[in-house]
């Protein structure tokens, strides 16, 4: 199969400003193991960020970390009327090691909103958020989106044991319905998931279907939507170095028609149709 | 204002700082004011279109990066009917920079460029691998240089610039060759080649294995090269391996640049290019400097005393 470079930057990220934006850490704490939840006074428009929309965090170098790129982030929470914008994540190498040092007072640069975010299909009633890990982050805003829109939520909330279930509150707050599964539990494999899917589509539950954090709940949603007729989103990760699309590092392979197509994740998204996704 | 505004091989700069190859686009306006840059100089471009290397295509090291890209191109003549037509919305001059396996490949993409508005100069990447010379990139010999220069002098009205890579071991004679062909300004360089190995997956950081090193780390082995090519060739010197900041870039020119480009800090600082054109300002000022121009080259590197005592 041929690839080709897709013709025009499908992002409404064109001419959106982008300031990097001195955040100041109101606070930084742990919320189970492996996550910390860092909330930051940041203003302007930072606070302005949409669902799904991330910020290129230069993250602090210690006596034992030197992380030389910035780290893409995508946002937990941004709040135009308090100016805060809030991003959870799982400390796992240099640059979250960094950040994880960061305590209230401290500045971190952070540059955004980038990146095109999450949208709601037109006459949409009822939505399937599906996450798993790290991706239940990055899914979380989507519950005020719907909630702004007056569309109804079912949240597949999926992780290893319950400890690290994340995101709850944020839909429960909306109204959404939440659907915890875990390993722990043996209720995530994706067959049992899949059947979740399946009734709460033949519930008239599911308009569309948005995932992040894993390939193989993606590749399900993707199988389903294609099956059942149903519109999804996917937040995608890559690793990046500029994150505005000037390098071409986070690149990966779209599906448009009969071709492979190669996009930025930065800039055409971090989130892509669905349909759209190869298992790359 | 100061005014820091300088010739480069056959174009008016309104400063000497400008971006490097690859690491711009039109993204950088919804972060900076593009209006105050010296110059654009394009991602290089190609005629025909290339997807680009494997992931991971980036890899961060102790001070820099190693990037093995592959040049993607959509084409030339995507850019020009797409790409060139957002730069004409904008002040500062447009550098194409290009590619091509061939020598006569570079002179068709060049003569192409020439006839279309709003670019300026080209910039000829010719650190590519030559695949008359059996992959070895044209500009890792005096020889291949000159005769991919003097196809692309006689394709072109427009200014030349040849970008030269770091990795010969001949950077003043390859520098020379491409002045005695009809280059009207020098880049100098391009990433140095480098390799990093994840130990504990025992796999190279770099889908291409090897690729090329630029950041902080590389600049000694730059300014250099910049000090070295100045003295052998009287076309402009343009610094480019490092520059972080308005100390690097006053560094560069005291080494011979007349202008630079800054490249892989703007990764790290979307800004870096604004605050090296401020900073150079703010150092014209605290030293008197009244014209930007006398720093060029201005180097003391003469007067140290001989060391006498025997080891």
């Amino acid at each position: 199969m041929q690839v080709i470079e897709k013709n025009a930057c499908a992002g409404a990220c064109a001419g959106q400003s982008a300031p990097d934006t001195p955040g100041r850490v109101i606070s930084n704490d742990w919320i189970n193991g492996d996550y910390k939840h860092l909330i930051l006074q940041a203003d302007g428009r930072a606070a302005q960020a949409a669902a799904g929309q991330f910020f290129h965090l230069l993250c602090p170098v210690t006596p034992t970390d030197s992380p030389f790129f910035r780290r893409p982030m995508s946002t937990y929470r941004a709040d135009p009327e308090t100016g805060r914008v809030e991003f959870l994540y799982k400390v796992t190498g240099s640059g979250t090691r960094g950040l994880s040092t960061l305590v209230a007072g401290d500045t971190l640069p952070m540059l955004g909103p980038l990146g095109v975010g999450f949208s709601l299909p037109a006459g949409a009633k009822n939505i399937v958020v599906l996450g798993r890990g790290v991706g239940l982050a990055t899914l979380a805003p989507l519950s005020d989106l719907a909630a702004a829109a007056g569309v109804g939520v079912t949240a597949i909330l999926s992780a290893r044991d319950s400890e690290n279930l994340m995101s709850q509150e944020r839909f429960l707050r909306t109204g959404a319905t939440v659907i915890e599964v875990t390993d722990f539990a043996g209720t995530s494999a994706v067959h049992l998931v899949e059947q979740i899917l399946r009734d709460l589509h033949a519930a008239g539950k599911a308009d569309a279907f948005y995932t992040c954090g894993s390939n193989r709940l993606t590749l399900l949603m993707q199988r389903l939507g294609n099956e059942l007729g149903v519109p999804g989103e996917v937040a995608m990760e890559q690793q990046m170095a500029c994150g505005i699309g000037m390098c071409y590092c986070c690149v990966r392979a779209f599906r448009e028609g009969d071709h492979l197509v190669s996009k930025r994740v930065c800039w055409d998204g971090p989130v892509f149709p669905l349909a759209e996704v190869t298992s790359c | 204002m100061l005014d820091l505004s300088i010739d480069v091989g056959g174009l008016r700069l309104l400063n000497p700082i400008m971006p490097a190859s690859g690491t711009f686009a039109d993204g950088l306006a919804n972060t900076i004011d593009i209006n105050r840059l010296g110059a654009f100089v394009t991602k290089t471009i190609t005629h025909e279109k290339r997807t680009g290397n494997p992931v991971p295509r980036v890899a961060e090291v102790q001070g820099g990066m190693l990037n093995a890209i592959g040049i993607p191109s959509k084409g030339s003549e995507y850019f020009i009917n797409e790409t060139v037509p957002f730069y004409r919305n904008f002040i500062p001059p447009l550098v194409v920079s290009i590619s091509a396996p061939t020598s006569d490949g570079f002179a068709e993409l060049a003569a192409r460029l020439s006839q279309v508005p709003g670019v300026a100069a080209i910039e000829a990447n010719i650190s590519c691998p030559n695949i008359e010379e059996d992959g070895k990139a044209f500009a890792m010999h005096a020889r291949s240089t000159a005769q991919v220069v003097k196809n692309l002098r006689a394709a072109t009205h427009l200014p030349l610039w040849v970008k030269l890579t770091p990795n010969t071991g001949e950077i003043a004679a390859v520098a020379k060759a491409a002045e005695d062909e009809g280059a009207d300004a020098l880049v100098v360089a391009n990433t140095i080649l480098g390799m990093a190995i994840d130990i504990h997956t025992r796999r190279p950081k770099l889908g291409n294995v090897m690729g090329g090193m630029s950041g902080p780390a590389v600049k000694p082995i730059v300014v250099r090269m910049v000090y070295q090519c100045h003295r052998a060739v009287s076309i402009p010197v343009i610094g480019c391996g490092g520059i972080s900041t308005a100390d690097d870039a006053v560094e560069f020119m005291l080494a011979g640049a007349t202008a630079v480009q800054v490249g892989t800090a703007t990764f790290i600082k979307p800004t870096a290019m604004i605050d090296v054109i401020d900073g150079l300002g703010h150092y014209c000022q605290q030293n008197g400097i009244t014209d930007l121009r006398s720093i060029i080259g201005a180097v003391e590197d003469t007067g140290f005393v001989p060391f006498e005592a025997m080891a």
